[in-house]
C-alpha cells in the first residue's frame, strides 16, 4: 500500500509538463479548436500520505461491516423463529426473521459495494486516459498478404481437385440445417379446433365453485352472483387450467322483465343466466357485477357488458359480448348445460373471424 | 236495593249498566284468555314495528315511499330484511344525505335500540335475511386458508385480492376492506347492499362467510401483521412497479452518477 501511495505522490511532477503543453494549445484561426484536455487534478489521496491512510481505513472498516451483516445473516437465519412479529417503526408489526434477514443481507451487499466504491474514487488512479481512434480499414499490404494466404491455403487442401471431397462437403454443409428445420416441429401441432370447444357437453351439470356440489336453480336468487365450472373436471387434473381458462362461468338471476333481450331470457332458467365470465378482450374475468344495473366490468380494461341485454358490449375495448350457456333444469332439479357455447369464449383469434 | 231500584228510569241507568257489562267482559277476557310468553313477545315485537314505523316515517319514506314500496328515488324494501337495514344504517349509509352514484359511509345517527325498530318494521314488510347471531360471524371458528381461496374466487374482482377495495363504472366504488366490523361483512354477504351482488346461504354456505371473515381479519385488519414491512398499499403489481421503477431505479441511477462524478480534489499547489 505505502508503495502504491508513494508513486502517486510521484505523478504530479511526472504529469506536469504534459498536461501544461496540451492546455496550451491555442490556434488562433479555428474558433472551434479542440481545447484538448484539462489539466489533471490531483485528489488530497494522491498527494497526502495520511488521507490516502484515512481512505484504506474507511474501505477497511465498510469491508468488516459487510463481513459482521453476513455473520448476522447467518446468526439471524439460525435464531429468529419463522413466526416471530415485532413492532419495527416505521414498518408496523413486521415478521422478525425477514426484517433481519433482509437487513443484514442489504447490509453486507451495501458495504461491499461502497467499499468497492469508495477504494475506486480515493485511491485508485484516476488520471484521464487516451486512447486514440484507428481507422477501420486494414492496410493494402494486409490485404494482400491475406488474400495470398487464402489463394495458397486453398491450393494446399486440393479442394478444386478433388471433387469428390468439394461435392460431399457441399452435400453435408446443406444436409445440417435439416436438423432445426425438423425441431421447428415442436411449436406445434396447431390448435386445431381446440379453441373452439370447452368442457361443456349437453348433460353437464353446473358444479357450484365455493361448494363443489351441482346447483339447484332455487340456490341462485335474484341479485345474486355465483361462480360455476362443468361437472368432471378436478382442481388435480393435469389440464385443469386449461379447461377452466375456457369453461368457467358466472351465474346471475335477474326479473324476467328487466331481460332486454328474448334469445338470452330463452337460454337461461327463470331469470338464471350463465355467462362465461372470460372477457372477450384479452381474457381477464370480467367478473365486477353490479346487481342494480346488470352490468359486468372488466378490471382489466373496462370492457363493461350488459348482462340483461346478452351481455352486449357497452363500453371498452371487447369486440364481442360474452358467449352465454344454454341452460335448463334436468328431471333430479339440478341445473345443467344444454350443451357448449354457441361461439368460442375468451379473447378474438385469427380464425374466429 | 230498593235505592237502586228506585232508579232504574234514571236516563243514565243504561249508560252505568253497560259500563259494568264493558267492565266484566274485559275483566272476564283479561282472566280467561291464554296469556303467555309468546304474547308478551309478539307485543314487544309489534311495538317495535310501530315504533320502527314512525323512524321510517321521518328518516326514510321520502325515498323509500310511505310503505317500502319504493319510489323512483329509492328501490322498494319489501324483503330486504333486517340484515339489510341494520348493515345499512349502523354504516350511516343510510339515510342518504344526497343522491349520488352509491351511498358513502358516515357517522350513524340512530341508536343501536332504534336500528333494531327500523329492522323489525322493515323485515315486517316481507320476508327477508335476519340480523345474524355473533356465532355466525365469529372469526375464530373460519378456515382462513380456505377464506383467502374463497375471497379470490368471490370478491377479490371488486375488492382487490388483498381486500383494498376497487374502482367500478360511473363513480360507484368497491370499499376497502380494512377493519371492517365482521356482523357488516357477512350482512353485506348475505343482502348485497346497493350494487353488490348477494352470495346467499344457498351458493356460499354459512361457514364459507365465516371463512372470509377470518381470512380478511388475519390479513386486512389492524390486528393483521405486515409480514413484510412496507405494502405499498396492497394494490398489486402497478403501484408496486411505479415505486420500483421510479424510486428504486431512480435512486439507483443516482448512485451511478455520484460514482462517476468528479471526486474531491486537493486545492490546485
Amino acid at each position: 500500500m505505502s508503495s502504491h501511495t508513494e508513486s502517486h505522490n510521484e505523478v504530479p511532477d511526472r504529469l506536469s509538463s504534459q498536461e501544461r503543453e496540451e492546455g496550451a494549445v491555442i490556434v488562433a484561426e479555428d474558433p472551434f479548436a479542440d481545447p484538448g484536455m484539462p489539466p489533471h487534478e490531483h485528489r488530497i489521496q494522491d498527494i497526502d500520505e495520511r488521507a490516502a491512510k484515512r481512505s484504506e481505513r474507511t474501505v477497511a472498516l465498510l469491508f468488516v461491516v459487510s463481513m459482521l451483516a453476513t455473520v448476522g445473516f447467518i446468526v439471524s437465519y439460525a435464531l429468529i423463529p419463522i413466526d416471530q412479529i415485532t413492532y419495527i417503526w416505521p414498518f408496523g408489526d413486521v415478521s422478525a426473521l425477514n426484517f433481519a434477514l433482509g437487513s443484514t443481507l442489504g447490509t453486507a451487499l451495501f458495504c461491499l459495494g461502497a467499499g468497492a466504491v469508495h477504494w475506486s474514487r480515493t485511491l485508485m488512479s484516476d488520471v484521464e486516459l487516451v486512447g486514440e481512434r484507428h481507422p477501420v480499414e486494414a492496410s493494402p499490404e494486409v490485404k494482400a498478404q491475406v488474400l495470398e494466404d487464402f489463394a495458397k491455403g486453398a491450393e494446399e487442401s486440393q479442394i478444386g481437385r478433388r471433387t469428390l471431397v468439394r461435392r460431399t462437403l457441399y452435400g453435408a454443409l446443406a444436409l445440417v440445417p435439416l436438423s432445426g428445420l425438423v425441431l421447428l416441429r415442436d411449436l406445434g401441432p396447431a390448435p386445431g379446433d381446440k379453441l373452439f370447444h370447452t368442457a361443456w357437453e349437453p348433460g353437464s351439470l353446473l358444479i357450484n365453485e365455493n361448494t363443489m356440489q351441482p346447483l339447484r336453480p332455487e340456490d341462485i336468487t335474484t341479485g345474486s352472483l355465483t361462480h360455476a365450472m362443468p361437472e368432471g373436471l378436478d382442481f388435480h387434473d393435469h389440464d385443469f387450467h386449461a379447461q377452466i381458462a375456457k369453461a368457467a362461468i358466472m351465474l346471475v338471476r335477474i326479473e324476467p322483465e328487466d331481460i332486454k333481450d328474448q334469445q338470452s331470457a330463452d337460454w337461461g332458467h327463470e331469470g338464471i343466466l350463465a355467462y362465461s365470465k372470460i372477457c372477450t378482450h384479452i381474457g381477464c374475468p370480467a367478473v365486477l357485477y353490479e346487481q342494480q344495473t346488470h352490468h359486468a366490468l372488466c378490471p382489466c380494461h373496462q370492457s363493461t357488458f350488459d348482462l340483461a341485454d346478452g351481455a352486449r358490449v357497452l363500453f371498452g375495448p371487447a369486440g364481442h359480448p360474452l358467449p352465454q350457456l344454454r341452460i335448463t333444469v334436468n328431471d333430479d332439479g339440478f341445473l345443467e348445460a344444454l350443451g357448449d357455447f354457441e361461439e368460442p369464449p375468451g379473447p378474438s383469434f385469427w380464425e374466429r373471424g | 236495593m230498593k235505592k237502586l231500584s228506585a232508579r232504574r228510569r234514571h236516563p243514565l241507568a243504561a249508560l252505568v249498566v253497560l259500563i259494568f257489562a264493558l267492565a266484566a267482559t274485559g275483566g272476564l277476557y283479561a282472566v280467561l284468555a291464554p296469556a303467555g310468553e309468546a304474547k308478551a313477545d309478539a307485543s314487544a315485537q309489534s311495538l317495535a314495528i310501530e315504533e320502527g314505523q314512525k323512524l321510517y316515517a321521518v328518516g326514510c319514506s321520502s325515498c323509500h315511499g310511505s310503505g317500502g314500496q319504493g319510489t323512483s328515488d329509492g328501490p322498494t324494501l319489501v324483503g330486504v330484511g333486517a340484515a339489510a337495514v341494520d348493515f345499512q344504517v349502523a354504516t350511516g349509509r343510510m339515510p342518504l344525505q344526497q343522491p349520488g352514484p352509491q351511498a358513502p359511509v358516515k357517522p350513524n345517527i340512530y341508536t343501536q335500540a332504534e336500528i333494531d325498530q327500523l329492522a323489525a318494521y322493515v323485515a315486517s314488510l316481507g320476508p327477508g335475511p335476519a340480523v345474524p347471531e355473533p356465532s355466525q360471524y365469529n372469526p375464530a371458528e373460519g378456515n382462513s386458508a380456505k377464506g383467502g381461496e374463497l375471497f379470490r374466487t368471490n370478491c377479490s374482482g371488486c375488492h382487490n385480492f388483498t381486500g383494498q377495495g376497487g374502482a367500478l363504472t360511473h363513480g360507484k366504488i368497491a370499499p376497502n376492506l380494512h377493519d371492517v366490523d365482521p356482523k357488516q361483512i357477512y350482512q353485506a354477504m348475505l343482502t348485497g347492499p346497493a350494487n353488490m351482488p348477494s352470495f346467499p346461504d344457498g351458493v356460499m354456505p354459512e361457514q364459507e362467510k365465516k371463512d372470509i371473515i377470518a381470512w380478511l381479519e388475519a390479513t386486512n385488519s389492524e390486528a393483521a401483521p405486515s409480514l413484510g414491512g412496507f405494502s405499498l398499499g396492497g394494490y398489486g403489481p402497478v403501484s408496486e412497479g411505479l415505486f420500483a421503477w421510479t424510486f428504486g431505479i431512480g435512486s439507483l441511477v443516482a448512485a451511478a452518477v455520484w460514482v462517476g462524478a468528479r471526486t474531491a480534489k486537493a486545492r490546485k499547489s
